[in-house]
């Protein structure tokens, strides 16, 4: 039913959020980017976490790698049991001292808890929403959600005979985020540590609902070495695939600017993309990515 | 004070002075008119509570499984296919032993669209791990929510409670009702003081996962605990008693069952119609008496075997049905007198399924068809149904 981290083990004040010893495979960009934040958020604050990798590698009972309170209940629900833990310090007057996270993989998020997210956004609960996107339901092993990207091959979307993998490209949830009016929107990569930590500190410096989008390398899912997640993270945000955006009460204020690399250094060190490589069909796809990645380019401003 | 008011009314009072600190609800009929008179409670500074306007009926139960793991006291009330929404949610709470309490309107489930009474949405949720009453009356609905409170609080529970009201009988209907002063309920019911939350000056770990070397002992602990609920409730109807001088308790209750050959079993409001026909059925000679199961989970098995083993037949009004086997409450019923050295026949009666009425006449007609042997069938039927068949 519980599972108390003993005090005595841990320093509170140094050791915060995700601790040492839960089970993610090597490389994992989700780990490291919730350490992160976590890191960044200190030792007040409650954690609503979904059901998805972060929750199985971190709480297999009566183990618990978590050194700041934490609820998992479902898939769906974690943006409304956050609002839940909210509404409850509220009224016990301590939403002062205390700030309310919720964590949720890019299905939790963009998929089956799309509707509660929304509706956490719309309340104006005072939350800061992260979404760990590692573009499918990597948990469950490598199932396609709405975040997976354009050709990207999964277990539900495979490339095949008469197929290239994913034939959608991926839901713009920042944008949809941003037009609630929220106070902050933002997408982030685990590669650019820095700029993690500064976008969770002006999150926590602004009250009402926060959504942060994290892109989180995923070595099995997408198929490259364990090494190379910060290489990876890093080529997503330098083609303009994955534009790293800051938006305030629905307006674009702020992006990182990039050198632009080609998209096709990104997917061919990726498995999720080989299948691109083989044959003329693929190179069409490519060139559609390409299109994609200079539409962010121009969308956003982000030619230095 | 004795009051003239809705159904719904004496509920949302009731729960008013329970003092909830997070209320959250979605709309849906025949709910309404409880949470808007909550809604306009806290509109007027009456109570002190946060009212979450959520989405859906899933988020209503995962605001307030929030609420409660972050130590508040919370409410919801849904029914039908709400009930049905938050069912992955009720199964959560209680699993996860966060006490709280919903109303459970009782309303008829799609398809075919249907808003009226009957008890199918509750009873679908009957293995979830709540505590479920089933209330007869405006006062018994809102003696049973300050009471819920205590009970899902206990120490020795942990698990939520649903109290359950047929939708417009009890809640669109207009009865006297006495409503309890707020320091008299203050008295009754301190303020909520959890064994575990969600602090940071302590922090725990709360919805870890259990694999199959421990998910069974813990539906086993939660299971254990929910039997041994069924003494709280009867506590818990003493105590009240004591505080407000009003009887409105037990898991059963017997009405004119002493020399009874034949006893009638029901949930709800229909217990009220049930005793007025007791009373006519008597006049004419017929020796009938009611049990009204009023807790039905945790389920009395020793009270209704003590109350149901003198008589020779038993018929139980069903307002729900497991569509392809058999009325709801029956076969527990049926195995609670399985293997009495005395054991009456049980007789299964569908009644009153979306709204229609349930009449002196269908009691009549059960009463005769169980006489004549049937065992399980469907009361008040129409009778271009009855000829296709």
């Amino acid at each position: 039913m519980t599972a108390a981290v003993e005090a005595a083990e841990f320093d509170y004040e140094i050791a915060r959020g995700l601790l040492p010893g839960h089970r993610a495979c090597a490389g994992c960009g989700q780990a490291s980017a919730v350490r992160l934040v976590m890191e960044t958020v200190g030792p007040n604050c409650i954690v609503a976490n979904a059901t998805g990798c972060l929750e199985v590698f971190s709480t297999p009972h009566p183990e618990s790698a978590w050194g700041v309170p934490w609820i998992h209940s479902l898939f769906e629900n974690h943006p409304a049991v956050a609002s839940g833990i909210e509404a409850a310090l509220r009224k016990q007057g301590k939403l002062d001292q205390i700030r309310v996270l919720a964590f949720g993989g890019d299905g939790a998020t963009l998929d089956i808890g799309f509707g509660a997210l929304s509706g956490m956004f719309e309340r104006g609960h005072d939350v800061l929403y992260v979404c760990m996107d590692n573009e499918a339901y990597m948990n469950t092993g490598v199932q396609r959600s709405s975040s997976t990207p354009f050709a990207a091959s999964t277990t539900t979307s495979p490339a095949g005979k008469q197929a290239f993998g994913e034939d959608r490209p991926k839901k713009d949830l920042p944008a949809i985020a941003a037009a609630h009016g929220i106070p902050y929107v933002a997408t982030a990569s685990m590669a650019y540590f820095a700029d993690i930590r500064r976008k969770v500190k002006k999150a926590l410096d602004t009250r009402g609902p926060k959504y942060l989008q994290i892109h989180v390398p995923c070595p099995p899912g997408w198929g490259y070495d364990e090494n190379a997640s910060l290489e990876v993270g890093k080529l997503a945000v330098e083609t303009g695939i994955y534009p790293l955006v800051e938006w305030e009460y629905g307006k674009v204020t702020r992006v990182r600017k990039i050198k632009k690399v080609p998209v096709e250094d990104y997917l061919k060190v990726q498995r999720r993309f080989r299948h691109l490589f083989r044959g003329e069909a693929g190179k069409a796809v490519i060139e559609r990515i390409q299109e994609l990645a200079d539409e962010n380019i121009q969308k956003y401003g982000l030619m230095a | 004070m004795r009051k003239m008011i809705e159904g719904s009314r004496a509920v949302a009072e009731a729960v008013g002075l329970c003092r909830p600190d997070v209320i959250s609800a979605y709309p849906i009929t025949p709910q309404t008119h409880i949470v808007e008179e909550l809604s306009q409670m806290v509109a007027d500074g009456d109570i002190e509570a946060e009212y979450v306007r959520v989405e859906s009926e899933h988020s209503a139960a995962s605001v307030c499984l929030g609420a409660v793991a972050a130590g508040s006291r919370a409410y919801s009330a849904t029914t039908s296919q709400g009930m049905l929404l938050m069912i992955e949610v009720l199964y959560n709470i209680a699993g996860m032993r966060l006490p709280m309490v919903i109303t459970g309107v009782n309303r008829a489930v799609s398809a075919p669209l249907n808003i009226w009474n009957d008890q199918q949405d509750t009873l679908a949720v009957r293995d979830a791990g709540w505590i479920q009453l089933y209330g007869e009356s405006s006062q018994e609905c809102l003696d049973m929510h300050i009471q819920a409170y205590r009970i899902a609080e206990d120490d020795r529970v942990l698990l939520p409670v649903m109290v359950c009201m047929d939708g417009f009988i009890l809640t669109h209907t207009y009865e006297t009702v006495d409503v309890p002063t707020q320091e008299q309920v203050d008295t009754f019911l301190p303020p909520y003081n959890p064994l575990f939350k969600l602090d940071p000056a302590d922090p725990i770990t709360l919805g870890a996962y259990a694999g199959p070397e421990l998910y069974h002992e813990v539906r086993y602990t939660m299971h254990r605990e929910a039997l041994g609920a069924k003494e709280v409730v009867k506590e818990v109807a003493r105590q009240f008693r004591d505080a407000f001088g009003r009887w409105s308790g037990d898991v059963v209750e017997p009405y004119r069952c002493e020399d009874a050959q034949t006893i009638f079993v029901a949930m709800g409001s229909v217990v009220g119609t049930l005793k007025e026909w007791v009373d006519a059925a008597r006049a004419r000679g017929e020796k009938v008496g009611a049990l009204k199961l009023r807790c039905y989970r945790p389920f009395p098995q020793e009270e209704l075997r003590e109350a149901l083993s003198g008589a020779r037949q038993v018929n139980v009004l069903e307002k729900a049905v497991s569509i392809g086997a058999q009325g709801v409450v029956t076969p527990e019923v049926r195995a609670a007198l399985y293997g009495q050295a005395s054991q009456p026949r049980v007789a299964c009666a569908v009644v009153g399924l979306g709204g229609r009425d349930v009449t002196f006449g269908t009691m009549d007609e059960v009463l005769s068809r169980a006489r004549e042997g049937e065992t399980d069938f469907f009361a008040g039927l129409r009778a271009e149904v009855l000829e296709e068949s």
